[in-house]
Formats: C-alpha cells, sequence, structure tokens
C-alpha cells in the first residue's frame, strides 16, 4: 500500500488514513524523501487526524523522516495528533520532542510558513 | 464472558491483525477511547517482539472478571530463543534492533498488569492485563 504524496506550492501534504504497518511506513519514508528531492518542496506536512495508534516503530520511523527531511532542507510538521494517541505515546515514553508539531492542518501551514520565512 | 482468541503471528501484518482485533475485543468490553488506544499500542509493541525475535508465536486475548473488576487480559507467547537479560530489556532505551528500547517497558505503563517469563532456548510468555475503570 502506499500513501499518497500531494504537491501544494512548494509544500508536500500528507494525510495518513489507514492504519499503519512497517512496511507501509518505510515505503511512506522512501516515497517522502524523493518527492522532497524532484520537486524541491521546502515545506512538508503530515496530518495524523484519522491515526488512531503510533506505537514505537511507526514513532521512530516519523522522527526519522522529519529529521531526514531536514537533512534534505525540507521543514516538516505532523499535524492532528489525537487526544489518545499523545496520552499513549507519553506512557510508551515516546517525546518527539524536536518535532515540529500543530493543532490541524490549517495550523500547521502556518506554522510551516512562519518557519520559512525566518 | 469468558472466551479465548488468538492471532499467530508470522507475517508482519499480522502484527496490524492482532491490535486490530484486541482493540475490538477492548470496545466490546466497554473501554473508552483512551484505553482502547493504549492496549492496542500495547499489542502492537508485544506483536512485534515476537515477529522480530522469535519469528513466530501468537497473541491471545481473553474477556476476565475479578470480584467486581472486568478486564482484558493479553497473553503474547513464542517458542524463540528467549531473552538473556530480562533486566535489560525492561529498561527504557535498550534495543538489539535499533528501535528506540521503548517496547516492554512502554508496555509495562500501559498496561494495569505486567508479568513475563523468560528461558533461553524455551521462548517467552508475556501476560498483561488492563482493568476497566
Amino acid at each position: 500500500m502506499r500513501i499518497p504524496i500531494l504537491k501544494l506550492h512548494n509544500y508536500l501534504l500528507i494525510s495518513i488514513q489507514i492504519d499503519l504497518d512497517d512496511q507501509t511506513a518505510i515505503q511512506f519514508q522512501e516515497d517522502l524523501l524523493s518527492k522532497i528531492h524532484e520537486s524541491g518542496a521546502t515545506g512538508v506536512v503530515i496530518d495524523l487526524t484519522s491515526v488512531d495508534i503510533i506505537d514505537s516503530f511507526i514513532a521512530k520511523v516519523l522522527g526519522d523522516v522529519v529529521t531526514m527531511s531536514d537533512l534534505m532542507g525540507a521543514k516538516v510538521v505532523l499535524t492532528g495528533i489525537q487526544p489518545a494517541v499523545a496520552m499513549t505515546l507519553i506512557d510508551l515514553g515516546i517525546h518527539l520532542q524536536d518535532v515540529p508539531t500543530a493543532l490541524d492542518l490549517e495550523q500547521g501551514l502556518i506554522k510551516l510558513r512562519q518557519e520559512l520565512e525566518e | 464472558m469468558d472466551f479465548q482468541s488468538c492471532v499467530n503471528i508470522k507475517k508482519e501484518w499480522d502484527i496490524v491483525g492482532a491490535r486490530q482485533l484486541g482493540r475490538d475485543i477492548a470496545k466490546k468490553i466497554g473501554f473508552g477511547t483512551v484505553d482502547q488506544a493504549r492496549i492496542a499500542t500495547a499489542i502492537s509493541e508485544l506483536a512485534r517482539n515476537i515477529y522480530l525475535y522469535a519469528g513466530d508465536g501468537k497473541v491471545c486475548f481473553e474477556a476476565i472478571e475479578d470480584m467486581n473488576k472486568r478486564g482484558l487480559s493479553i497473553i503474547a507467547i513464542d517458542d524463540g530463543p528467549g531473552i538473556e537479560e530480562l533486566s535489560q530489556v525492561m529498561e527504557d532505551g535498550f534495543s538489539t534492533s535499533g528501535g528506540l528500547g521503548a517496547g516492554l517497558p512502554g508496555v509495562k505503563r500501559l498496561m494495569d498488569e505486567f508479568d513475563i517469563v523468560s528461558e533461553q532456548g524455551q521462548g517467552t510468555e508475556i501476560k498483561v492485563v488492563k482493568w476497566l475503570r
């Protein structure tokens, strides 16, 4: 299964709407990095509104893809993390401290614009 | 309410199958959204450990009752290589697979009860319980 990546001006938008298995998560990581490379996008929003579980593996893949994109010169914001998911992540001991987040897609785009203008 | 259902863990996709079934059962027992997420996440970690380290095993679910409490018991069993240093795997940040090392200590925090029995060369059995509040 492939997660669609949409391009909007200089941004890439991704909405994850499936229960992520490990393989799909890894594939997504690769796809996103190639898409950044191809498109020259400077900002990425990954929307997690429909994701109702993030375990330690998925958290690692998401955290890594933020760092990897950053290395390539694109800023990533994670948006829409559900309350139950946030509580579970903290129980797991995963704080994703260096990962930019926003409440929803709209706030995420605002955050990207601010970060990229600085 | 006493029934038991199991999911065999052989392929990577079985991790998703196990947590989906576990979440459905948790929902039927009456757990709220947050506890459903905790339970599904714990199952995901247990099933992934089986897949990564033992290659083959199963995760079983059982609705349980004790006094006036109701809950969900989950048992993850494999006959893999076993865990060499139990105290090490219960430390936050310890991993032999390049992961976050959040797995087992995380599962312990997500659930109310946690028991682990592991013998080298014999396999590992982890039993966790979440009580309905």
